[in-house]
């Protein structure tokens, strides 16, 4: 099957991964967060990292969007070793979008979106009318094409990661890392962007994403992978991963796991100390 | 066109609309560039005003030229008594003016830029700390009675070796797996520190006649510029605006920190390590050839930013305004004060101001 | 601002557990010990030097009546006008400075806070040099005032600058601020002083930072402002414990910080700026000696000053003392040779990571 992408180039998409870490070592110092790790990027659907707090699920998309070396192992892009590609070459065929990015005071939106056109353009090319269509479709497809002379800084955080969004996508790659998209976004945001996401890979692009909330993850993947402590506890299509003991064995969290009233995945129903009547809704809980 | 994962067409999503306004581009052949109307007429302007500054500070002096006169001179058709206090006197501390002025301006932008930071400037890195302690050093050690030209080429020579010999000091105790705009200001306070406890030092034990020279010198100066370092700081400046101009333009997405420069296939490490040599070696060359001048290189890319309203430093127009203000003031030095005196004072003058202005504003937040 | 600003955080070394009598007790122990040291290097000052005694005639300086001995009075005088001052100033002036640097660290939160980076310095002497340049001062007495006044506003303002709004906890807009007073000031005073001889010379003399000159008529005046200045900072150290919190916790536990603040910058400004005045610039010995402070008691300031105090005094004499022996029969002054130290281990610490960026 062949998938054309924003600019028009073609990938051969075989159902073999083009993104995939072999055995790798990331560490600070001596410190090793992720040890010997194997993880396949099924290529167009959206993956989910998710696990608790210093898993190391951050580490490992930073390490597979080459922002972090690996002290062992390799991380495979397309066949290669990525380590060995020129970065712009990698910046063509992965877009990043890392935590909380920042942007200079005053920076319009189109100006924003327009850099990245970056691993396209050269010192004597430096906006091409490739460029300008490109960025255009861009700011369309964002739904932000009305917000373009508007400084970056005015816009509420939704409008805001949008354009990021935006940015990325203007680089014209196939594979999309979003490190932690909707963190600092209301819930109300946060499911407007996730819907987006969804729409960007409905066209045809590979999405890895780590996201801290469980019930979004379930409800927006396809591949879930589930860390803890530096290894793969778990992966696979939500319905299949989110269990109740794999939820207490990742997360050290007890939850209920029902079928999603609004939708066809699963939800997680926390259990607390307080608050629950667990003889009337989860008497097999009851100990 | 994009096509869904199931080869249906998407077509009927993504109507971009054409009115959207992405910044206009100027295209000629293969080549393509961005046209900011403002930006260009800005810094158009600058470059006039620059040049008519210029002019006016070479008619100034004990024998008066005007502004017609000058310009017949500068293109060739001047009279011989007017060339040859233009070409012989006045020309050669006009002309360092301008040249060490953009030099300031363009490393003051490039520093802010690096450090991300509105308040860095270059004397942070300890480079013009440096260059003053070697020629105090020289000043005073070596018998500073003699002013002949021989003598102040080498004093220019050896104050840039000091200068970038600290600057380099700076940026290695600073490198630590890349370089940090935080670290990096920081160790420059302290090893400017002590370059000026040396300076300190050198100047108490001193003859008191080396000690006036020697202050003069530190707080920034153009007198007795001679044709040789104009030359020397002229031809170096403009190699580095020419290395700087290449490479500046892998370093805008900088700007977006150094994670989304990464995937957006910067080489960050690479380029910010060019460019900071680049502001570090300029700086120099303004050091070797005027001395210390303060504040220049704080002021001007600030005021660039503001006149040509962009998010971030310009670097043309940084140095012209750097041009500009250090020749401007170099005029009001020799004119409007009862007692001559160096320009860095005026530059200072003018330049304090405006950091507590900066200031003001940045906390205002 | 454009970009990414930064943050800091100073590594604090893992607080052993003990009870707290225990630390008690240790803490008291090591005040003592301070302050031992304290005695033995002051005893030193007034020994060694261009001529050297032995602790015999030392004593003889201090205590013996006057007598007609030639030898003995010379001693006497040796002693009497010019070492005694002098250890009594260094004293006094490293107090202040070792309580000024961990008060100013303790208000603004900033790990390099210090009074030569808060611009105190460059005010000191741009005021005393228009004073001579104006008044034709030549004794330290007459331009000790001046000084004074200067160092003050120059802090005053620089303090001012980065707390006014979101400011308030940067450390990096406190240390550009200082370097941009200073060096406006520094053009200034070149300017003043490039138009006036005397004042030319006066100047280079006052920037070493020397102990030397000085007599009891500007060191009493000079001790009672610091004494001053200590007394207002004890009484505001356990709100300075407090303030460390952040300003919303110090408010919700009843610290009135507004008025904490301005107590404070008050003691700061006598404190640095008495001792600049007497003095001259001295940099970096209120941040290095705070630095160690730290070390030893941990963040509890009603140790952590005292301790500064203490070992500012002690620094300052043993820099005071190498002066004398280094480049023998000459001088080093104690300013240069505090710097020459201090500048080195502000960048090693740098180096080593104490201040990270967030």
């Amino acid at each position: 099957m062949v998938v054309q992408s924003i600019t028009g180039t073609e990938t051969e998409v075989d159902g073999a991964s083009r993104l995939a870490a072999r055995a790798v070592t990331v560490g600070y110092g001596s410190r090793s967060v992720i040890d010997g790790l194997d993880v396949a990027i099924p290529p167009g659907v959206i993956t989910t990292i998710i696990g608790p707090n210093g898993c190391g699920k951050s580490t490992l998309l930073r390490t597979l969007s080459r922002l972090l070396k690996p002290t062992g192992g390799t991380v495979v892009l397309d066949g290669e070793d990525i380590a060995a590609l020129r970065t712009r070459d990698v910046a063509k065929k992965l877009g990043l979008l890392p935590q909380a990015p920042v942007a200079p005071e005053g920076l319009t939106v189109s100006d924003l979106v327009a850099r990245g056109r970056h691993p396209h353009q050269s010192w004597l090319r430096q906006w091409s009318s490739d460029d300008a269509d490109v960025v255009r479709q861009a700011l369309a497809m964002t739904g932000v094409s009305d917000l373009a002379d508007r400084p970056v800084d005015s816009l509420s955080g939704g409008q805001r990661q949008r354009v990021w969004i935006s940015m990325t996508l203007a680089q014209g790659t196939d594979l999309l890392l979003l490190d932690e998209p909707t963190t600092y976004l209301d819930l109300a945001h946060a499911v407007d962007v996730l819907d987006l996401v969804d729409d960007l890979h409905e066209s045809g692009r590979t999405v890895v994403m780590v996201l801290h909330d469980l019930n979004l993850a379930a409800r927006y993947s396809d591949n879930l992978v589930v860390m803890r402590e530096g290894a793969i506890l778990a992966q696979g299509h939500p319905r299949d991963v989110i269990t109740a003991g794999l939820l207490h064995e990742a997360f050290g969290l007890r939850a209920k796991v029902i079928d999603d009233p609004v939708g066809d995945r699963p939800l997680i129903v926390p259990i607390g100390r307080t608050h629950v009547e667990l003889d009337r809704s989860a008497p097999e809980l009851v100990k | 066109m994009d096509m869904r994962a199931d080869g249906t067409d998407a077509a009927v999503d993504v109507k971009a609309d054409v009115r959207t306004s992405v910044v206009p581009g100027v295209r000629f052949g293969g080549l393509s560039f961005v046209w900011r109307p403002w930006i260009a007429g800005v810094t158009l302007l600058l470059a006039v005003a620059g040049f008519l500054v210029f002019c006016l500070s070479i008619g100034v002096g004990d024998f008066p030229i005007g502004l017609p006169r000058v310009l017949a001179t500068i293109l060739g058709r001047g009279e011989q008594v007017d060339e040859f206090v233009i070409t012989d006197l006045r020309m050669p501390r006009a002309l360092a003016g301008l040249v060490v002025g953009v030099a300031l301006g363009v490393s003051g932008a490039l520093t802010q830029s690096i450090a991300r930071n509105p308040l860095a400037s270059p004397d942070v890195l300890g480079i013009t700390s440096g260059a003053g302690a070697v020629a105090v050093f020289l000043v005073t050690v070596s018998g500073g009675a003699a002013t002949a030209v021989a003598d102040s080429v080498g004093l220019s020579a050896a104050a840039l070796a000091g200068g970038l010999g600290t600057g380099l000091l700076v940026y290695f105790m600073a490198w630590r797996r890349g370089i940090d705009g935080f670290r990096l200001i920081l160790i420059g306070i302290s090893v400017n520190a002590v370059m000026q406890a040396i300076t300190t030092w050198l100047l108490v034990t001193a003859d008191i006649r080396d000690v006036a020279r020697a202050q003069a010198w530190l707080v920034g100066s153009l007198d007795n510029r001679s044709w040789g370092e104009v030359h020397v700081a002229l031809w170096c400046t403009l190699v580095l605006l020419v290395v700087v101009t290449t490479v500046a333009f892998q370093f805008k997405p900088l700007h977006f920190g150094d994670e989304v420069a990464a995937g957006l296939g910067v080489r960050y490490g690479t380029v910010r390590a060019v460019l900071l040599l680049c502001a570090v070696l300029l700086a120099g060359v303004a050091v070797s050839a005027a001395g210390p001048v303060p504040f220049v290189a704080l002021v001007a890319p600030q005021v660039a930013m503001r006149l040509a309203r962009c998010p971030t430093p310009p670097l043309v127009a940084s140095g012209l305004v750097g041009a500009l203000l250090l020749t401007g003031s170099d005029l009001l030095a020799r004119t409007a004060l009862p007692v001559s005196l160096p320009v860095g004072v005026v530059t200072a003058a003018i330049g304090g101001p405006f950091l507590v202005y900066l200031l003001v504003r940045a906390n205002r937040r | 601002m454009y970009g990414a600003m930064t943050t800091t955080e100073v590594e604090r070394p893992a607080p052993t557990p003990r009870g707290p009598t225990e630390a008690r007790r240790r803490r008291v122990a090591g005040l003592g010990l301070l302050a031992a040291l304290l005695l033995v290097a002051a005893a030193a000052s007034l020994a060694v030097g261009a001529r050297a005694l032995s602790p015999a005639e030392v004593w003889h300086g201090l205590f013996a009546a006057p007598e007609s001995d030639q030898r003995l009075t010379e001693i006497r005088l040796i002693v009497q006008t010019v070492r005694v001052p002098r250890t009594v100033l260094a004293v006094v002036a490293g107090i202040a400075l070792g309580v000024g640097g961990a008060l100013i660290q303790g208000y603004t939160r900033n790990p390099i806070a210090d009074t030569g980076l808060l611009g105190v310095n460059s005010g000191a002497s741009f005021a005393v040099v228009s004073g001579i340049a104006a008044f034709g001062f030549t004794s330290p007495f007459q331009y000790v005032w001046f000084g004074f006044a200067g160092a003050a506003a120059a802090g005053a303002v620089v303090f001012g600058l980065s707390s006014i709004g979101r400011g308030a906890g940067n450390p990096l807009t406190l240390a550009l601020a200082g370097q941009g007073v200073t060096v406006f000031l520094a053009a200034m005073t070149t300017a003043v002083a490039l138009t006036d001889k005397a004042s030319l010379n006066a100047l280079r003399f006052w920037n070493a930072g020397s102990l030397t000159g000085v007599g009891f008529d500007v060191i009493w005046p000079v001790s009672a402002f610091i004494a001053a200045g200590l007394l207002l900072a004890l009484t505001t150290l356990p709100s300075v414990n407090l303030l460390n919190l952040g300003d919303d916790v110090a408010r919700g536990l009843g610290v009135n910080t507004a008025l904490t603040r301005t107590v404070g910058i008050v003691a700061i400004t006598l404190l640095a700026g008495a001792a600049t005045a007497a003095c001259g610039p001295i940099a970096f010995l209120g941040l290095m000696v705070a630095h160690v402070a730290r070390y030893l008691t941990g963040p509890d300031y009603r140790w952590l000053v005292p301790y500064a105090g203490l070992l500012g005094a002690v620094v300052l004499l043993v820099c005071d003392i190498v002066g004398r022996l280094v480049v023998r029969p000459g001088e080093l002054d104690a300013g240069v040779v505090v710097s020459l130290l201090g500048a080195p281990f502000f960048a090693v610490l740098v180096w080593r990571g104490k201040f990270k960026s967030a």
